[in-house]
């Protein structure tokens, strides 16, 4: 009896729409957000996440319809982010039905906004999602900081301090994402995976890379991580659900199986 | 008449997946109950079960169910007179506790005797919270009684959601009915007579979390 490690498919969401859409299976609609998430909760997945890079605030209605819509098919676990800024955001992601949600430029902006979401609606449901780049050259001790707007705006923030901050401020999980890696297929970002992770008491997420059953395997093994999150591999048909916990349990990694 | 299932809403969180999944798990039954998710007193007094979710902060939680005029009295009348079947949900679930400590130490209902105190798993590898899919261990009186047993000998078996920073420590060993391991033992699930309570969600639990909710919905305490 043991916690399990937590496999996390992510959707990114526009205009309440995937984004290049599923194919993994016989989805009438690929773009449909919430006929994925169903797939998904069918196919045992452990968690779901939603990133929406809708581009205006007034589009937001379409998200937390998709929300609520996904919470009355699926009973599991959803974390919403993007674009989360006040804690009136917040308050409706979860009225929606999102189970945690995740906070990114916010929390680098005003960092007390972490604490106030804590406080209002209790650790367990807000995730800071920390977008890092190494800045240090080839044979330094290897260092990372914080990058917004998608990794195109640098901040001169130290990435393992704010993961340690974000913590006592009150996060519940941090979502740590490679932005050298997002989109390359080329595995985690170990380094920043394992330091980030050994550094704070509560559950790391590894996103940012995944190409291979073999990167989510070492973002628990070598990256530390509680949970591993991948978005192509998956959408795209290359690895089930299934085929990915099978090749985790393999190296040891408790998965949870019993899923059907 | 179809049955009332109460959802009790005094504004903790998240209750939409909490209702959609009972519905859910309603309509698998030959009579599904009517589910609603309220806030006053008179329909709670009539219902014919109870279920008490709860997310946030154990304090904030008191307060806000204290703070509905009538509410407590109702569902004190309804679950511990009428003893109709109870089921709390995570905070929902500490609430029965005779108090928690978390951020102070704030006075429970007092249902089934206990203290709700912070996790320190010994293990500093062990994060907080206790967050994702466990294994839950029922003892022998669930497997026959309350909602890890569907009554005709089929016992629930599996991975629970959970996500919680304290739990549930019974002053009676006895009340503890099943259990999940984090670091050592941890109280899964609480039971007395009619009064259950979950530490886990059963509403993210997938299946496990349906299936426990039919349960609920077909118990005779």
């Amino acid at each position: 009896m043991t916690l399990k490690n937590r496999i996390i498919p992510c959707l990114d969401v526009k205009d309440g729409r995937v984004v290049k859409g599923v194919q993994f299976v016989d989805l009438i609609d690929a773009g449909d957000p919430v006929e994925a998430a169903i797939a998904y909760d069918a196919a045992g997945a452990d968690e779901l996440c939603f990133l929406d890079i809708t581009a205006s605030h007034e589009d937001r209605a379409t998200l937390f319809d998709l929300v609520a819509r996904t919470a009355e098919h699926c009973f599991m676990p959803l974390t919403v982010g993007g674009g989360v800024r006040a804690v009136e955001d917040i308050r409706k992601l979860l009225l929606s039905g999102a189970d945690k949600v995740s906070i990114n430029t916010a929390a680098v902006r005003d960092r007390d906004f972490v604490n106030r979401a804590a406080d209002k609606f209790g650790n367990q449901c807000i995730t800071v999602s920390i977008d890092a780049k190494r800045v240090s050259a080839e044979g330094e001790p290897p260092r990372w900081e914080i990058f917004t707007h998608g990794g195109r705006n640098e901040t001169g923030i130290d990435a393992v301090e704010f993961a340690v901050e974000m913590a006592e401020r009150g996060a519940g999980e941090l979502l740590v994402t490679s932005m050298d890696r997002d989109g390359t297929q080329s595995g985690f970002d170990l380094g920043l995976t394992r330091t980030i992770a050994d550094a704070v008491p509560v559950p790391v997420v590894a996103s940012g890379g995944v190409g291979s059953l073999d990167d989510l395997a070492e973002g628990v093994l070598k990256g530390h991580a509680s949970a591993v999150l991948a978005a192509s591999i998956f959408h795209f048909g290359r690895f089930s659900i299934a085929e990915a916990k099978a090749h985790l349990a393999k190296a040891g990694i408790p998965m949870r199986l019993d899923t059907a | 008449m179809a049955e009332t299932v109460a959802i009790i809403d005094y504004g903790s969180g998240n209750l939409h997946s909490a209702h959609s999944a009972f519905v859910k798990s309603a309509e698998r039954l030959d009579h599904s109950p009517r589910i609603v998710v309220t806030d006053d007193p008179e329909i709670v007094r009539r219902a014919d079960r109870l279920v008490l979710p709860g997310v946030g902060a154990y304090g904030d939680c008191r307060a806000g169910l204290f703070a509905v005029p009538g509410l407590v009295e109702a569902l004190t009348e309804n679950a511990r007179q009428k003893a109709n079947p109870f089921l709390g949900i995570c905070v929902g679930m500490q609430l029965l506790a005779t108090k928690g400590i978390e951020k102070g130490t704030h006075q429970g209902l007092g249902w089934i005797p206990g203290t709700v105190v912070p996790l320190t798993p010994a293990d500093p590898a062990l994060k907080i919270p206790h967050m994702g899919w466990n294994e839950v261990a029922v003892n022998e009186k669930a497997r026959i009684y309350g909602p890890f047993s569907d009554g005709a000998g089929t016992v629930l078996a599996g991975h629970a959601y959970f996500v919680h920073s304290y739990h549930f420590v019974a002053d009676n060993p006895a009340h503890v009915i099943a259990t999940t391991d984090y670091g050592g033992p941890v109280t899964a699930a609480v039971l007395d007579g009619n009064i259950a309570g979950t530490q886990f969600h059963p509403e993210k639990s997938q299946h496990y979390g349906l299936d426990l909710i039919e349960n609920f919905l077909k118990w005779t305490p």
